[in-house]
C-alpha cells in the first residue's frame, strides 16, 4: 500500500508513478498526505486503483480520471474531476468552480457544496452534490445526470442539451431553455440508482424535481436572425 | 491609437495574477501581520512572478500623515528629508526601505511637502498617503520584493498584496498593484474592466487625480469618489456593481476596513478563510495553508456580485 508525502515527494513523481501502473497492478490502494492545496493531484490516472488524499487539493484534482477511485478528505479547487471518463471521485469537503466540467463518464460525489458552474458542459458524467451548487451550473450540459440535495444558484442549466438535473432544494432561477419536467416512474428509478451509488440509500426520491432542456434552442429561428 | 493600445495591454496583463489579503481580529497577531502576509504573497508567485506590491496598515501618529515615496533612481532619502526640513521648518522623520521611504508629515504641511517634493525630485512618485497605510511595489519575484522591503518584520492590523503576471507589455513598477487614489485607501484587482475610459472621465470631472491608463486605478478611484460622496466602503462596493463593467475580483483596504467583491460572473478565483483571529483572502487556497489555525478555519468562496466587508471597531 504505497504512501506518498507531498511535503517531501514532488507532485510530478506521484503522478508519474500513478501513470506507470498497469491495469493489473498489485498496488491498488494509495494514500497521499500533505497536498496543501496543490494543483493537479492524481490527474490522469487510468487504472482501477484507489487514491486517498488526506487534505485539501487545488485545481484539476482527478482530472481525466479513468477507472480509478479518487477520494479527497478535504475540499477541492477549480475543476475537480474535469473530463473524467470513468471511475469515481469523492470529495468529502466542498468543491470550487467547474466541478466535473466536460466529464464524459464515471461518478463524482461531493459531500459539501459545489460553487459556480458545477457540471458545465458535462457529457455523460454523473454528479451527486449533497449540499448546494452555485450559479450557472450545468451550463450547456449535454449528457449525464446532476443530482443536488440542496439548492441551486442562478441560471441553472442555461442552454442545456440532454443532461437531466434533479434538485431537491430551491432553484434560484433557470437559465435559457432550461425547464422543469415531470418526475415519471423511470426518473424516480434513475434517481434512486444514482443516490444508492452515492451511498445515499436512505434519501427518498420524492422531494426531488427534474429539470432539462426545453429544446427550443436546437434549431435556428429566423425571428432571431437580427441577433447574429 | 497609442493610448488605446496601452490600455488594452494594461487590461490583459491581469489575466492571471494573484491576490492576498489579511484582516486581523486578534490584536495579539498584529506583530506577525507582515510575516503572515509575506508567506501568502510568496505562495502566489506562480500566478504573478513579474512584480509584486502590498499595502500594510500599521502604526500612525495623530495629526500626521505618512507619505510613501518611491524613487527609481534611489535618491538619498535622508538628505531629501533634511532638505525638506530646512525648507519647511518642521522635522520630518523618514524611514527608508530600499527604493521606497516613508515620510511622516504634519497634516497641515502635506500640500507644501508634495509641492516641494515635485520640485526637488521630478521623477519621484508619492505611492501612497494616509494616517496608517504604507504601499510598496516593485518589479521582481514576489519573495524577493517582500524581502527587499522587509515585509516580514512589519506589524499592522490588516494588509493586502498582489502578484502580477504581465503577458504582453513591459514589466514596470508603474503597472504594479496596489493602487491608491485617496488617503488610507487602496485596491488590488484581478480581472479587467471594459468601461474604465468612461468612468475615468467621470472621475476626472469630479476632481480625482488618476496617474495611469490602468483600469484598476480607475476602480480604486471610483471607490474613493463614492466614499468621498458619503458612501461607506460596503455602500461604495454595492455601487460598483452597477457602475463598473467587466470582470473583477477586488480586495480593498481602508483605514479601518477590508472588503471583497467579485463580478456577477465570478470569473476570477477567490477563497476566504475566517477564524476568530482573522479573515484572510487568497486567489487560491494554497496562499492560506500556512496561516495559524487554518485547519479549523471556515474556508469558503465569496459569492458573485456580493459585497463582503469587515470593519475594525
Amino acid at each position: 500500500m504505497p504512501s506518498v508525502d507531498l511535503a517531501t515527494t514532488p507532485l510530478r513523481d506521484l503522478n508519474a508513478a500513478l501513470h506507470a501502473l498497469s491495469l493489473d497492478t498489485p498496488d491498488t490502494h494509495w494514500t497521499v498526505t500533505n497536498p496543501r492545496g496543490r494543483h493537479s493531484v492524481a490527474v490522469g490516472v487510468a487504472v482501477p486503483v484507489t487514491v486517498e488524499v488526506a487534505g485539501h487539493v487545488g485545481y484539476y484534482c482527478a482530472g481525466m480520471n479513468e477507472r480509478a477511485t479518487i477520494i479527497v478528505a478535504g475540499s477541492a479547487g477549480v475543476g475537480v474531476a474535469e473530463n473524467m471518463m470513468s471511475g469515481r471521485v469523492h470529495v468529502k469537503g466542498d468543491a470550487s468552480q467547474a466541478a466535473g466540467a466536460t466529464g464524459r463518464g464515471g461518478l463524482l460525489v461531493i459531500d459539501g457544496n459545489a460553487s459556480a458552474r458545477c457540471g458545465i458542459s458535462m457529457k455523460g458524467i454523473d454528479i451527486v452534490v449533497k449540499g448546494n451548487i452555485g450559479p450557472m451550473s450545468a451550463f450547456m450540459a449535454q449528457a449525464g445526470r446532476l443530482v443536488v440535495l440542496g439548492d441551486a444558484g442562478d441560471a441553472l442549466g442555461d442552454s442545456i442539451y440532454e443532461a437531466r438535473l434533479y434538485v431537491r432544494g430551491a432553484v434560484k432561477s433557470l437559465g435559457a431553455d432550461c425547464i422543469e419536467k415531470p418526475m415519471r416512474e423511470e426518473h424516480h428509478a434513475e434517481l434512486r440508482a444514482l443516490l444508492d451509488a452515492a451511498d445515499l440509500a436512505d434519501v427518498p426520491t420524492t422531494a426531488f424535481r427534474r429539470y432539462g432542456s426545453g429544446r427550443t434552442l436546437y434549431n435556428f429561428h429566423v425571428d432571431n436572425a437580427a441577433a447574429y | 491609437m497609442q493610448h488605446q493600445a496601452i490600455e488594452s495591454n494594461a487590461a490583459s496583463e491581469r489575466a492571471m495574477c494573484g491576490i492576498v489579503g489579511l484582516f486581523l481580529r486578534n490584536p495579539g497577531l498584529e506583530p506577525e501581520l507582515g510575516a503572515m502576509l509575506s508567506v501568502m504573497l510568496a505562495t502566489m508567485s506562480d500566478r504573478g512572478p513579474d512584480s509584486a506590491g502590498f499595502a500594510v496598515y500599521g502604526e500612525g501618529d495623530a495629526g500626521r500623515v505618512k507619505l510613501t515615496l518611491r524613487d527609481p533612481e534611489a535618491s538619498d532619502f535622508p538628505a531629501l528629508a533634511a532638505e525638506l526640513t530646512a525648507r519647511l521648518g518642521a522635522t520630518l522623520p523618514i524611514v527608508v526601505r530600499d527604493t521606497h521611504a516613508v515620510l511622516s508629515v504634519p497634516m497641515a504641511l502635506e500640500t507644501a511637502v508634495r509641492t516641494e517634493l515635485a520640485a526637488l525630485v521630478p521623477g519621484l512618485d508619492v505611492v501612497s498617503a494616509g494616517g496608517r497605510m504604507e504601499i510598496y511595489k516593485e518589479v521582481g519575484l514576489p519573495p524577493e520584493v517582500a524581502r527587499r522591503f522587509g515585509l516580514e518584520r512589519m506589524r499592522g492590523t490588516h494588509g493586502i498584496g498582489h502578484t502580477r503576471m504581465a503577458t504582453e507589455s513591459a514589466v514596470t513598477t508603474r503597472g504594479a498593484h496596489p493602487f491608491t487614489t485617496g488617503a488610507d485607501q487602496c485596491l488590488v484587482h484581478n480581472g479587467s474592466l471594459s468601461n474604465h475610459n468612461g468612468v475615468r472621465r467621470t472621475l476626472l470631472r469630479e476632481g480625482l487625480r488618476i496617474a495611469t491608463d490602468n483600469d484598476s486605478e480607475v476602480a480604486a478611484g471610483y471607490l474613493t469618489w463614492r466614499m468621498r460622496e458619503g458612501s461607506t466602503l460596503g455602500g461604495a462596493l454595492e455601487e460598483a456593481l452597477d457602475d463598473l463593467d467587466g470582470f473583477y475580483t477586488f480586495v480593498v483596504g481602508t483605514e479601518s476596513g477590508f472588503g471583497v467583491l467579485r463580478d456577477p460572473i465570478a470569473c476570477k478565483p477567490a477563497v476566504m478563510a475566517e477564524t476568530p483571529d482573522y479573515v484572510a483572502f487568497g486567489s487560491e487556497y494554497r496562499a492560506l495553508v500556512d496561516l495559524p489555525g487554518i485547519e479549523q478555519a471556515r474556508v469558503w468562496e465569496p459569492e458573485p456580485a456580493t459585497v463582503y466587508f469587515w470593519e475594525r471597531h
